[in-house]
């Protein structure tokens, strides 16, 4: 962790290069604007915390770098190329994966298929292949079949036996949370975003979620932005920071420095809350 | 009660059912409404000249043809309708009792009703300037050539008629029940495959069976329907619920032993469609061969509409550009180039072409969504047909005129398929089908189909997660337009000319009812569903078993779709995806009353399921 957050400063960027990094990045929605001007690294390994109130252009960013929006100004890159212009298609085979705030699975495809059907974009068997049967065709399907085994696995019981076959929205809310993140880690990314993984859940899921996280980091290497509105939940996970606000990044820094930031309470609590 | 009622499929709660209601504890505003509603139906098809345009056909010796059946259908249906009863948690069941035949009663003789009204408005009124379309000889069938007072009191006792044994069906146990049905709709079923049945029994020598079944001038003899009612009823009793519970053995078979018993019924089904034709005579031969057609385009659009989601109203078009190339590739008369290839080279020409132009037409109607896509395909589906008939291109396509004398499909020199001999053609329709259907097997399961699927479930997660959906929606609609290419190529070599009206709009709809009727995304579900369309209703200009029907063809497709949607939206076998998709509400609500729901795991711990399916 120390060594993590030792790379986060200024001169160890100048040594290791980010694995994202948004370059004045806007995104405007007619006179709106979510995201003004907005700086942000993530190096690799490294699990960043987005927070923020209502309406800070949060989701914007997943958005906008999964070009699910389009960028008014400045430039994303990821590893050294700009994904500016990309499809979002092409942003996730670059290799960053996200979730949804709103669960989006499948839901009427079985748990196994919404894993299988997210490896698309790393597998390459066309239309002839299944048409003939061939024999890496086969060898490829069965690939598929277990990696998303595999990635089931990780969730523990929950998510594998029976109910691998089953229809997706037959799950409980949790597990239908899980089962984004396990669709995420299936396109075999660098970056997964998780946008308010644990939102609607219990006090224990959340707390089995948190740990998942630093899991998903330590075990399979992903670097993870997270927005979360649970604090105890960034205070646990978080390498780092990013607090924003009306699109603008107000404070960046491990937890207990943007806790106690006075504009991160004015942003959250409303202009003289900070006084005392 | 409960003990002895058959184990249900389902592990449903069955409460035990209350006392019969009286016979008169009705909502007669309820029979009432329904009984009008069937009223209103039985006239509107009165006037659509349906009863005397259909009475030509016998069914039954000398007391029912086809159009007094279509009248009988609708009192009877009211009827059996009315004893529904809700079966829901709380509400309570009542047995079947008099109150059930009361009602039919009541409802059907209100929708008898409706005719006995209109037969007195025909008698004194000049009905004939708005409504065109009913004959004079109405008046004569719905009196049955008496008096107009005659047509109030036989219409108001046939409905009461029909009505009650609706009721009384209700009555029956489900044992018996499913015998009575399964009588009727065998006498029904034989008369309607008449001439099939005549046929295959020439080409089996049996002529002596049918000879007695059927009368000479057509429709099934008292004796012989009395005969088959009983040996069917026998057998519904004998072979009661048999049938299902091989049919639940089998889908419960595990891997390798259920791919083992899927190998062998296709096996046996292939058996059958090779050896059939063999016994058949040319009209049955010609009918397969329609409805092959019909199947291998219905195919190839359930790649586009089943499996990718997308809804292609011009679907024709390709039927259209395979057909008029094969035209132009094949045929000495063809206006402008006539290379006069063998059919199987001109074919792979053919392919090419229309994947091309399936590349062409997709490629920017693709990038549209849902509504605006399906409208889109509509108009390339016409632009395609007036392309075929303009001015402009009649220098290559005849224009109007078409392209004729377009020479029969020549197999490796073996053998010529032309529609004289509708054998061979039903042959060569039967292997492409072969093909499709294993094409579309295929694909949906292979990381194609699934990417399909997930297209379809929510195109914006879909290209999330990584999904080229540009490339796969393209590729689907490709698939299907080279499907089509192959029915159309047949088909210029079966009819032996191409015409501009023969690619009508009309073309696509039958095509997507057949589809969707038969159940959209499930191969043998489009295959019943042509089977049934165009075998016995007949497609847009060829005949089925139900030759008059064809003027009212449009209007029953537009009936039973409708019908469809309330009743069955999946479709008439649907696919499992599909039904789950359409009833995922009701599915999740039977999975939490059987505790199979997996319930918000607060524990921390792992849930166990109460009931392990």
């Amino acid at each position: 962790m120390t060594d993590v957050q030792a790379a986060t400063g200024p001169a160890a960027a100048a040594v290791r290069q980010p694995l994202l990094e948004t370059r004045r990045l806007s995104v405007e929605f007619g006179g709106l604007k979510a995201l003004d001007d907005l700086d942000l690294e993530i190096y690799e390994g490294e699990i960043v915390s987005v927070i923020g109130p209502n309406g800070a252009g949060k989701t914007t960013l997943f958005n906008a770098i999964t070009a699910t929006v389009e960028s008014s100004d400045g430039d994303i890159v990821f590893e050294g190329r700009s994904l500016l212009g990309l499809d979002p298609n092409r942003v996730t085979s670059s290799g960053i994966a996200r979730t949804f705030q709103n669960v989006r699975l499948f839901a009427n495809m079985s748990v196994l298929e919404n894993v299988m059907v997210s490896q698309h974009c790393r597998t390459k068997q066309h239309a002839f292949g299944a048409l003939l049967y061939t024999r890496a065709f086969r060898r490829e399907e069965a690939e598929i079949r277990q990696r998303a085994e595999k990635i089931l696995e990780f969730f523990g019981t929950r998510l594998v036996g029976y109910r691998m076959d089953q229809p997706a929205f037959t799950l409980s809310y949790a597990n239908r949370r899980r089962l984004e993140i396990a669709r995420a880690m299936a396109t075999q990314p660098k970056l997964i975003l998780l946008d308010e993984p644990v939102a609607g859940m219990n006090p224990v899921e959340s707390a089995e979620l948190t740990g998942l996280i630093g899991r998903l980091r330590d075990e399979w290497g992903f670097a993870i932005v997270v927005i979360e509105h649970d604090m105890g939940v960034v205070r646990e996970v978080s390498d780092r920071v990013v607090v924003l606000d009306h699109g603008v990044k107000i404070a960046e820094g491990d937890y207990a420095d943007v806790a106690n930031d006075p504009q991160v309470i004015e942003a959250y609590l409303g202009k003289g809350a900070g006084d005392p | 009660m409960t003990a002895t009622l058959p184990p249900t499929s389902s592990p449903q709660l069955e409460a035990p059912l209350a006392a019969p209601r009286p016979a008169l504890a009705h909502d007669w505003r309820r029979i009432a409404r329904m009984g009008s509603i069937a009223a209103f139906a039985q006239v509107f098809i009165a006037l659509s000249n349906m009863p005397v345009a259909l009475d030509g056909r016998t069914m039954v010796k000398p007391v029912l043809s086809l159009g007094y059946l279509v009248l009988l259908i609708l009192p009877f249906a009211a009827g059996y309708r009315q004893g529904h009863q809700t079966k829901l948690e709380g509400v309570t069941q009542h047995a079947a009792g008099p109150n059930e035949v009361v009602g039919g009663l009541a409802c059907g003789m209100i929708a008898g009703g409706g005719l006995s009204l209109l037969a007195v408005l025909l008698a004194n009124f000049d009905l004939r300037d708005p409504l065109v379309n009913w004959s004079p000889i109405l008046l004569d069938t719905l009196t049955f050539g008496n008096a107009p007072w005659f047509a109030v009191v036989i219409w108001l006792a046939i409905g009461a008629g029909a009505g009650a044994s609706g009721g009384v069906l209700r009555l029956l146990g489900p044992r018996s029940r499913r015998a009575t049905v399964t009588m009727v709709l065998a006498v029904i079923g034989a008369a309607v495959l008449e001439s099939l049945m005549v046929d295959l029994a020439d080409g089996l020598r049996l002529e002596a069976l049918t000879d007695r079944l059927y009368a000479k001038r057509g429709g099934v003899t008292w004796p012989g329907a009395l005969v088959l009612a009983a040996v069917s009823g026998g057998l519904a009793v004998v072979g009661r619920g048999r049938f299902r519970t091989a049919r639940a053995r089998l889908a419960n078979l595990e891997g390798a032993k259920r791919s083992r018993a899927n190998a062998g019924l296709i096996l046996a089904a292939a058996a059958v469609l090779i050896v059939l034709p063999l016994f058949a005579g040319k009209l049955t031969n010609e009918l397969l061969a329609n409805v092959g057609l019909f199947v291998l385009l219905a195919l190839g659009l359930n790649v586009v509409v089943g499996l990718a989601g997308i809804l292609d109203l011009g679907y024709v078009a390709f039927f259209a550009v395979g057909s008029y190339s094969a035209a132009v590739l094949t045929a000495a008369t063809s206006p402008k180039i006539s290379p006069e290839m063998p059919w199987l080279v001109a074919l792979i020409v053919v392919v090419v072409i229309t994947g091309l132009v399936g590349l062409f037409i997709g490629a920017p109607v693709i990038r549209m969504r849902g509504d605006y896509l399906a409208i889109v395909t509509l108009g390339f589906g016409e632009i395609i047909r007036l392309l075929f008939q303009s001015d402009w291109l009649s220098g290559w396509f005849g224009g109007a005129q078409g392209i004729t004398l377009i020479p029969g499909a020549n197999i490796f020199g073996l053998t010529e398929v032309s529609g004289t001999d509708p054998r061979r053609v039903f042959y060569l329709v039967l292997a492409f089908c072969a093909l499709a259907i294993y094409v579309s097997w295929r694909l949906e399961r292979s990381r194609l189909g699934r990417a399909w699927m997930a297209v379809r479930e929510d195109e914006t997660v879909a290209e999330a997660m990584g999904i080229n959906t540009v490339n796969v929606k393209l590729l689907a609609f490709v698939v299907g337009a080279i499907l089509g290419s192959f029915s159309g190529a047949i088909f210029a070599a079966k009819v032996g000319s191409v015409f501009p009206s023969s690619f009508l709009i009309l073309v696509s709809i039958v095509i997507l009812v057949v589809v969707i009727f038969g159940g959209m995304g499930n191969i043998v579900g489009v295959i019943a569903g042509s089977a049934v369309l165009i075998g016995v209703l007949g497609g847009p200009k060829q005949p089925g078993l139900l030759a008059e029907f064809s003027e009212f063809k449009l209007l029953i497709y537009g009936a039973l779709l409708v019908w469809m949607m309330l009743a069955r939206p999946e479709g008439l076998i649907p696919s499992v995806r599909r039904t789950r998709e359409l009833h995922q509400v009701e599915m999740a609500q039977d999975a939490w009353l059987r505790g199979q729901v997996d319930g918000e795991d607060g524990g921390g711990g792992d849930p166990q399921p109460t009931v392990q399916p």
